[in-house]
Order: structure tokens, then sequence, then C-alpha cells
């Protein structure tokens, strides 16, 4: 369980995120959504401590990152898996390599056990066949496979995924959205998906918190959206804008 | 940001570049790449660039000091003379510094566009993610490679400086070889090889930290990338040409 509390974070006098209070839970995918520029990539990437958030704790399971030293960030970071939305594959590595990286960083195991694992999480993201590609001779769809491959070669408890739809397909995107369901359910990890595309809210928002001008404005799951059970004229615009 | 602003994040950044690899074995198999990327590649520039320019040197050289003129109508000066200041120079000057200004150019620009590009890519946030220190993966084989090729390659361009000079006694009636090596021999000193080799030391890691640096903190996308790297070779020119400046004066300076 990951919890936020009271995070504010700016550039200069640019106020990004203020006071956002949430709680992501496990098992179940969390979906932060709002238009572009809302700041939820800045949430994201405070939460992961890519950025320093100026107050506020982000709590992993009773730990809080904001107070931990570069150290002990690094080794509650081996727990953290991220999909990034420009894949961020190692364009010099190829697919195979990419996914044995962090196996090879924090992992103790032979060079046999690491293909077996590397194998293993490409057929739990259904790709096969492409171990000796570079990242440039793959599709879109592929790399983000290859992407959540990597992002679970270790045994992490976090998943986070800064839009996982972009540049796909909807039919690309229908199957990278099942994928991220099965793996949180399956390795029962706490699973954050940035988005903002409404079919992913609606089809897998178990949890699904609307950040606008760097607030949160509203709490519900993919029910609420169903039913358009939301009182609030923000969310009502982009939900519209969205379909 | 002005130059203390910089100077600090340098100094910061290289606070994490000089910490423990996470991985040992990692660490020398991207080192031993990079020592490749660095010193076999650019192996043909500098021995063109040494050979040619010891040839020229020695050339201009003899043409200066050889040549009767109105003020000395006779020859006054010896012609070892041009092999003593071909020789010298090319130890003291030519080898260290034109060599790491070529390889600023070659290497710099080389380092700071990679750097950039996985910046830009958001690969650099991915070694951090995974709680790796990206600083130092990415920086610190590359400133090994060049603390080891570098030198090496600053070692081959000054016999090729020289070499280039016995080249040039072949197309020239005003020097002879015995000319040339009688004049190295007389001017030689060792201490003027560990000015050589203090000199290639800290350029080389001129070239690799402050290429890296400027690759690491690249913002925006392909253009700034291409910016970095001329940014880059900008700064370490002009840091190369200080340091020079810096210990010629320390150990040479009268």
């Amino acid at each position: 369980m990951i919890i936020v509390d009271s995070l504010y974070k700016s550039f200069g006098e640019k106020h990004i995120l203020q006071d956002i209070n949430l709680s992501f839970d496990k098992g179940k995918p969390n979906l932060v959504i709002g238009a572009s520029g809302s700041g939820k990539s800045v949430l994201l990437k405070c939460l992961v401590g890519l950025l320093t958030p100026d107050t506020g704790r982000v709590v992993y399971d009773g730990e809080n990152m904001v107070d931990l030293d570069y150290k002990e960030r690094q080794v509650l970071r081996k727990k953290i898996g991220m999909l990034f939305q420009n894949n961020a594959l190692f364009d010099s590595l190829t697919v195979e390599e990419n996914i044995e990286f962090p196996l090879k960083m924090f992992s103790e195991m032979s060079k046999e056990e690491r293909l077996h694992r590397v194998n293993e999480c490409l057929a739990k993201v259904n790709l096969i066949n492409s171990n000796k590609k570079f990242p440039a001779e793959i599709s879109g769809g592929m790399k983000k496979r290859v992407g959540i491959a990597r992002a679970i070669a270790l045994p992490i408890k976090y998943l986070f995924c800064d839009e996982p739809n972009s540049g796909l397909d909807p039919l690309t995107s229908r199957v990278i959205d099942e994928l991220l369901v099965q793996l949180t359910q399956d390795l029962n990890i706490t699973t954050i998906i940035n988005s903002h595309d409404m079919k992913t809210v609606s089809d897998i928002g178990d949890k699904i918190v609307f950040i606008h001008q760097g607030q949160v404005w509203w709490e519900g799951s993919k029910k609420d959206i169903s039913k358009r059970n939301f009182d609030n004229e923000e969310l009502e615009n982009f939900f519209k804008a969205s379909f | 940001m002005n130059f203390f602003s910089e100077l600090g994040r340098f100094a910061i950044f290289m606070k994490y570049v000089m910490k423990k690899p996470q991985r040992w074995n990692v660490f020398w198999k991207i080192t031993f790449r990079e020592m490749h990327n660095i010193g076999i590649e650019s192996l043909l520039v500098v021995v063109l660039i040494a050979t040619f320019t010891g040839a020229v040197t020695t050339i201009q050289t003899a043409n200066q000091l050889l040549t009767p003129s109105d003020l000395f109508p006779t020859q006054l000066i010896p012609k070892f003379v041009v092999g003593a200041v071909v020789s010298t120079s090319s130890i003291l000057e030519l080898a260290p510094t034109v060599t790491c200004l070529v390889l600023a150019g070659k290497i710099g620009a080389n380092i700071a566009s990679e750097i950039g590009n996985k910046k830009i890519s958001e690969q650099i946030d991915a070694y951090e993610v995974m709680g790796i220190n990206s600083a130092s993966f990415v920086t610190l084989p590359k400133i090994m490679a060049g603390l080891i090729m570098i030198p090496s390659l600053i070692i081959v361009a000054n016999f090729l400086l020289i070499y280039g000079g016995v080249l040039a006694t072949k197309f020239t009636s005003a020097l002879t070889l015995d000319d040339l090596v009688e004049g190295a021999r007389m001017t030689f000193h060792a201490e003027y090889v560990k000015i050589m080799l203090i000199k290639s030391v800290i350029f080389s890691f001129l070239i690799t930290s402050l290429s890296a640096y400027q690759g690491y903190f690249t913002t925006g996308g392909a253009l700034e990338v291409g910016e970095a790297g001329t940014k880059a070779v900008t700064k370490i020119c002009i840091f190369i040409l200080f340091f020079d400046l810096v210990v010629a004066q320390i150990f040479l300076g009268l």
C-alpha cells in the first residue's frame, strides 16, 4: 500500500501539486487520470522519487520515501518497477538484454537462470521470438510489453505505469490494459497507472483519482464512471471530451 | 546559470559519479567497451594528425630558423636546434594539448550526445527507478576508460610527431635526420615526459567528465542533445587551455 500525505511540489513560482492526499491499494489497478499538464506525471515522479516533493510524505508500507537518504532510497527502488511513457528501453541492448539487465545488477542468478527468468517474463507479457531484436526493430506495442517484462523481472511490490497506452491502437491498448490487470492480480502488487485514456479508465479502473490543476478533484471507481456517479464539472467535461 | 552555480552542480555530480560501482563485473565490461570506443576508434585520427603535424612543424621550424634574413644574413643557428625545438614542443605541447583538443571534438561530443540522448529518452530515469546510481553508471566507466586510453594515445602521438619530423627530413634539404636526432637527444629531459603525462591525465579527466556532465543535464529534445555536444566541446577546450597554462606555469615557469 502507498499513502501520499499533504504532498506539494512547485517549480519556481509555478505550483504543480497542491495538498495531495491519497492512498493506493494492493492487488488492484489504481488509476490517476487528468488532462495534459494537470500534474499527474509530476505526481508519479514524486512517488518514485525522481522528483523530491517540497513538503509531504510518500509512505511505502510504513516507510516514508521522502525521509530516506540516497542509499536507502536505492534499496526501496529495487522493489519498484516502472513502465515509462516512451518505454525507456536501453537502445544498445537487445530485448533479452534489456530484461536481463536488472537481474544482472541485483540478483545472484547464473546466466542460465537469468535467461530462464527472461523467457518467463516474456511469456507473461505474451512476447516470444523477439529475444534477439533491438528496441528499434520492434513495434510500439511490443516495446510496451518489453518495458513491462523488464519492470517485473525482479520480484517487485510496486508497479508504476506512465501513460501505458500512449501511441497505441485501441486493440493493442486493450491488450496492454488486460495485461496490467492480470499482472497486478497474479503478483499481488500495488499498481499505479497514469492515463488520460477514458477507455482504460472505464475498463480497468478499480480505483480512480482525477487530478486537475495539481489537486485531487475526485476519487471513485469504474462503477462510478459508468453510472456517471460524479458531481464534478471538470471531470464531466474531461469525460465528455474523451468520447 | 552562472559559473559558480554550475561549478557547484558539477561538484555534486562528481560526488555521485565517484561512488563504488554496484557491480564490478558489469562496470569492467562497460569500461572495456568504452576503452574500445575512446581509444581504438580514435587511433586513426590521432595517427594522421600527429604524423602530419610533426612533419609540418619540422619543415616550418627549419624554414624559420635556417633561412638567412636581413637581420641574420648568414646562418647563425646550428641545424640541430630545429630537432631540439620540434622534439621539445612535441613532448610538452603538441602531443598532449593538440591531441586532446582534437579528441575533445571527437570523444567529448560523442559522450555528451550519447548521455544526453539517454536523458531525454528517460533511460537515465529508468536506471534511477531500478535503484542504480545513474550518474556513476553512465559516467564512471567513461572516465576510467579515458584515463587509460587518452594518455596512451598521447604517448603514441608523441612518437608519431617525432616520426613525422623524421619523414620531413626526407623532403627538405635544409635538415638531415642526424641534425634532428642530435637536437632531440641534446635537449631531452625526463621531466618533460612527466609533464606530458600529468597534462594527459588532467585533460583526459576534463574531456570525459565535462562531456558526461553536459549530457547528463540535458533537457528538451534532439536539438538540445546537439547543443549539449557543442557546449561540451567548447567548455572542454577552454578548460584544457586553462589547465595547460596552469601546468606550464607550475612546472616550467621561471
